[in-house]
């Protein structure tokens, strides 16, 4: 039995009949391999345990986490004493009834338990794959078990694993990008994603600054999973959509109609356990249908006030941040990259973008930066590097109706801004993108 | 605690590590947020574990662990000896740690209040009353509070005897107002954007008037609504403090880091505009500018006594009189470049690796005021409080938007205007730098956000400003 049970267990036995209480016990291993000017010079690993203890007595919540296992009776003793100092949580949602939870069953042990050398070897692959440039990156793998039960009798327990290979390759002053993520390191080829990265980076050498202005853009994975960080976070967020700071008007045509959104934890391809931090199963929630705004994502406390069922979506800091949409899967089309630059009459591919930031989350206008290949599409080739070019543009208005020209047949876990394994999302094509500053600003 | 990190640290030399140093950390940070008078997280959090780091010819490993006995902090530094061994797979150069001196230490933050000691009923209760306050404003859609405390016990050992304990607090807060309209949402915050937080007490909370500002906080989030946009052109710019401090922190503070100069952050954070070679030359800005590094600030966020590599706290000159003259670095990075190293490394607890991190960057004071700065622009615009940030890799192209900002027409501000943004390039935009404030603007501003690494840390760093203004600059630029 995973040790994450018997702690989980552990301390709800402390919390008694004195708390309505839910647990969630975390452990396992993070590891990770960095490598800069092609040598690995950070190589860091973490293995422990965090308990998450969340309680309301007569209504009034409190909630604390710990790392430290040992003494975890004084841990319980001090979450229920200060929430009995606190007000009355008008807001409460209670706890999760018993309820069946399917697992997903997104682990892979060779994955949890690979040794720095698995690593290692993976991160020479990308490094070789571009002979004479620098190479920067990592290598991640991570193994946790999670154990959730709470005071009303539910109980839940899922396994997952993760592996990411990310790098760029540079020469000269140019840059190239490269991602993999899947819930197995034997997924990861190294070397194919250290071509890419060195390829992109020789067809950067010698760029030009193009004049700002609004192109045609074809959008790598890495840019588009930018995108659905956005569109999730600021849009499809339970607790912003409540608050009136949403740009989502669920039931109108707000997108292009070649464009389905969903977010699926239970998914054969996702990441992570089959239920959230409240005991709430994971479940299939569609973000956007042919176009049309369909779901909200929402924890306990924003279902509760919506007058609808969670969606599965309780995860850490979600009472802050709010719910929000992790597993977000955009379907791919039947086009690739190739067919799409061929019908470009002028524009750009971008491979990423960096340093995005919202000017206004209802409209959802972004400012950012394309970044590790910006390149010049002319009569369906592309024909030089461009320097890093600023845009300011509204999301949203991106995806419009009669906006997507294309959807790549692509889509993978994209490494979106915001980190890896939670946009799986295809090469898109759109009809424009407003660039506001070149290399010169 | 030293004997635990001390066991660590045996443990990865008898694995065959050269050198070893491990850190016992044991951590509590406690939040509490507010929205509409409704308390909406209740949060304490403990860290306690054991994070060693080893040396094996010119690899480097690093294993943490939350079992806080003798064996796991043996077998902890066996393991982190072990990862430093794969890393010379895929070897480079030999990185030795440059000399400081090896001391026994306590270092202890200066405080008045312990916040801990504060009941959390008098924090909810301060919330709850400013955003009320916020509340009875009319087209207040959302007013919230936050306040946060982290107290951080920390024993660093050594293989070459060092032994350091530091008891570091850090405290503050903030508050903001939301005015919701069709298409848009415009918001004001006080003391700054994400609060403010400085090292010390419950004393750096009640220093600002979170009652007394509430009001007019509120009122300006709901005028902005009605306000009409910034036009897109170019004039004076005049920041106000805090957006100055974060100006600093993103043009200057992140391209001083030595780790990304020599590249170690190419493929996540960035690199750097600067090159080694011209540091010394190298024109930063005008020469107005004058910046340092000053782990020694008392009150500001990123002081303290050593660094995470057991570097004593230190004040560097980054930018003199317009050129750059100093780095950000650790014992690797100050060895690597031949420099001195800077005590600014630091780790976001015990399960992370201690990195190249930002102290308290900030500017030094000028001789102006911002009622003297106004009077003496003709045309231009001041804006105030950090609403969006955005640099590239290399910090150099940025575009910023604030809260709020005001036209100045002839030394005299004149009507508010909303969504005011400005970009510009790096040395240009300090090369404009003409006037700067002083005396009592001068303030420890304080960004607990910073972002870095793999896996991602975040850092507590200190910003000190006043208000300056920049000659021309682009402003209004917009989608």
């Amino acid at each position: 039995m995973s040790r994450t049970i018997e702690l989980a267990g552990h301390v709800l036995e402390h919390v008694g009949d004195r708390a309505e209480a839910e647990i969630v016990v975390t452990g396992g291993e993070a590891a990770l391999t960095r490598f800069a000017n092609s040598f690995i010079h950070q190589n860091v690993a973490d293995e422990g345990y965090q308990v998450a203890l969340r309680v309301a007595v007569d209504g009034r919540v409190n909630a604390a986490t710990t790392t430290s296992v040992e003494n975890l009776d004084s841990f319980v003793d001090d979450t229920i004493g200060i929430a009995a100092l606190q007000r009355v949580d008008e807001g409460w949602p209670g706890l999760t009834p018993p309820l069946d939870v399917v697992d997903p069953k997104h682990f892979d042990e060779a994955t949890a338990q690979a040794a720095p050398d698995v690593r290692a070897e993976k991160v020479a692959d990308f490094v070789s794959a571009g002979p004479g440039m620098r190479a920067a990156g990592y290598c991640e793998t991570v193994g946790h078990d999670v154990a959730f039960v709470n005071t009303a009798g539910h109980r839940a327990f899922g396994r997952y694993s993760r592996a990411s290979i990310d790098g760029i390759h540079q020469i000269e002053g140019a840059a190239g990008s490269g991602h993999a993520t899947s819930q197995r390191i034997e997924d990861l080829d190294g070397g194919a994603v250290g071509s890419l990265a060195a390829d992109r980076a020789q067809r950067g050498l010698d760029p030009f600054d193009l004049k700002p202005g609004e192109y045609q853009v074809v959008l790598a994975p890495e840019a588009v999973g930018t995108i659905a960080m956005f569109l999730a976070y600021y849009g499809f967020n339970g607790k912003h959509h409540a608050e009136g700071q949403s740009f989502v008007e669920v039931g109108k045509k707000q997108f292009d109609a070649s464009i389905n959104i969903y977010d699926d934890a239970t998914d054969s391809r996702a990441l992570g356990v089959g239920f959230d931090a409240e005991g709430t199963p994971k479940q299939r929630l569609g973000l956007i249908t042919a176009g049309v705004s369909e779901g909200i994502a929402h924890d306990r406390r924003t279902a509760a006030k919506a007058g609808v069922h969670p969606t599965g979506h309780g995860d850490p800091g979600s009472e802050v941040w709010g719910p929000l949409p992790t597993q977000v899967f955009l379907e791919e089309g039947e086009v690739s990259v190739d067919e799409m630059i061929a019908s470009v009459e002028r524009g750009l591919y971008v491979a990423t973008f960096n340093y995005c930031r919202a000017l206004d989350p209802k409209a959802l206008t972004v400012t950012g930066l394309t970044r590790n290949g910006t390149f010049m599409i002319e009569n369906g080739k592309i024909t030089g590097a461009v320097t890093n070019m600023r845009f300011t543009q509204s999301f949203v208005d991106a995806l419009g109706q009669g906006k997507v020209e294309a959807i790549g047949n692509d889509a993978r876990f994209a490494d979106s801004e915001f980190g890896p394994g939670m946009m799986y999302v295809p090469t898109l094509q759109l009809e424009g993108w407003n660039f506001t500053g070149g290399a010169g600003g | 605690m030293f004997d635990l990190a001390q066991t660590a640290v045996e443990g990865a030399l008898a694995a065959g590590a050269q050198y070893a140093d491990a850190r016992v950390v044991i951590s509590k940070n406690q939040s509490i947020a507010v929205l509409n008078q409704e308390p909406q997280s209740i949060d304490q959090a403990e860290r306690a574990g054991i994070g060693v780091r080893a040396l094996t010819g010119s690899g480097w490993g690093f294993y943490a662990t939350s079992d806080m006995s003798a064996a796991a902090a043996r077998r902890a530094g066996q393991e982190s000896a072990a990862i430093s061994r794969a890393s010379a797979s895929v070897p480079g150069p030999n990185m030795p740690l440059t000399d400081v001196p090896v001391v026994e230490a306590f270092y202890e933050t200066p405080y008045e209040e312990d916040p801990f000691t504060i009941p959390i009923s008098e924090k909810v209760d301060l919330l709850v009353a400013v955003t009320k306050t916020m509340q009875e404003v009319e087209g207040i859609a959302l007013a919230s509070g936050n306040l946060s405390f982290w107290d951080t016990n920390k024993w660093f050992a050594s293989s070459q005897g060092h032994r350091i304990h530091q008891h570091l607090l850090e405290s503050g807060g903030g508050y903001d107002a939301t005015a919701l309209g069709e298409n848009e949402t415009q918001r004001r915050s006080y003391p700054q954007s994400f609060g403010q937080f400085e090292t010390g007490g419950y004393e750096t909370v009640r220093k600002w008037d979170y009652a007394g500002n509430a009001g007019r906080v509120a009122e300006e989030a709901a005028a902005l609504l009605s306000a009409p946009e910034l036009e897109e052109g170019e004039k004076s710019l005049i920041l106000e403090g805090s957006q100055l401090a974060l100006q600093i922190h993103e043009s200057v503070g992140h391209a001083i880091e030595l780790d990304r100069i020599l590249g170690w952050e190419a493929a996540f954070a960035g690199t750097s505009h600067l090159e080694l070679e011209k540091l010394r030359t190298h024109k930063y800005g005008s020469d107005l500018m004058n910046i340092t590094a000053d782990a020694t600030l008392p009150g500001a966020l990123g002081t303290f006594g050593f660094d995470d590599e057991g570097t004593p706290a230190q004040r560097v000159d980054i930018v003199k009189a317009g050129t750059w003259v100093g780095v950000l670095s650790g014992r690797d990075s100050a060895s690597l470049a031949g420099l001195p190293p800077g005590g600014m490394v630091r780790a976001d607890g015990y399960n992370r690796l201690p990195m190249v991190r930002m102290t308290n960057v900030g500017i030094l004071p000028g001789d102006s005021s911002l009622e003297e700065i106004i009077a003496d622009t003709k045309d231009g615009v001041y804006m105030a409080t950090n609403r969006s940030w955005s640099i590239d890799d290399r910090r150099l192209n940025f575009q910023f938007g604030c809260e709020v900002g005001w036209e100045v027409k002839d030394g005299k501000l004149g009507r508010m205007v909303k969504n005011p943004t400005y970009t510009g390039i790096t040395p240009q935009f300090w090369g404009q730098l003409d006037k700067l404030a002083g005396g009592d603007e001068w303030v420890h501003w304080g960004t607990p956000n910073c972002g870095k690494g793999q896996p991602m840390q975040v850092a507590h760093t200190g910003h000190s400003a006043a208000p300056g203004r920049f000659g021309t600059v682009r402003v209004g630029v917009r989608a």
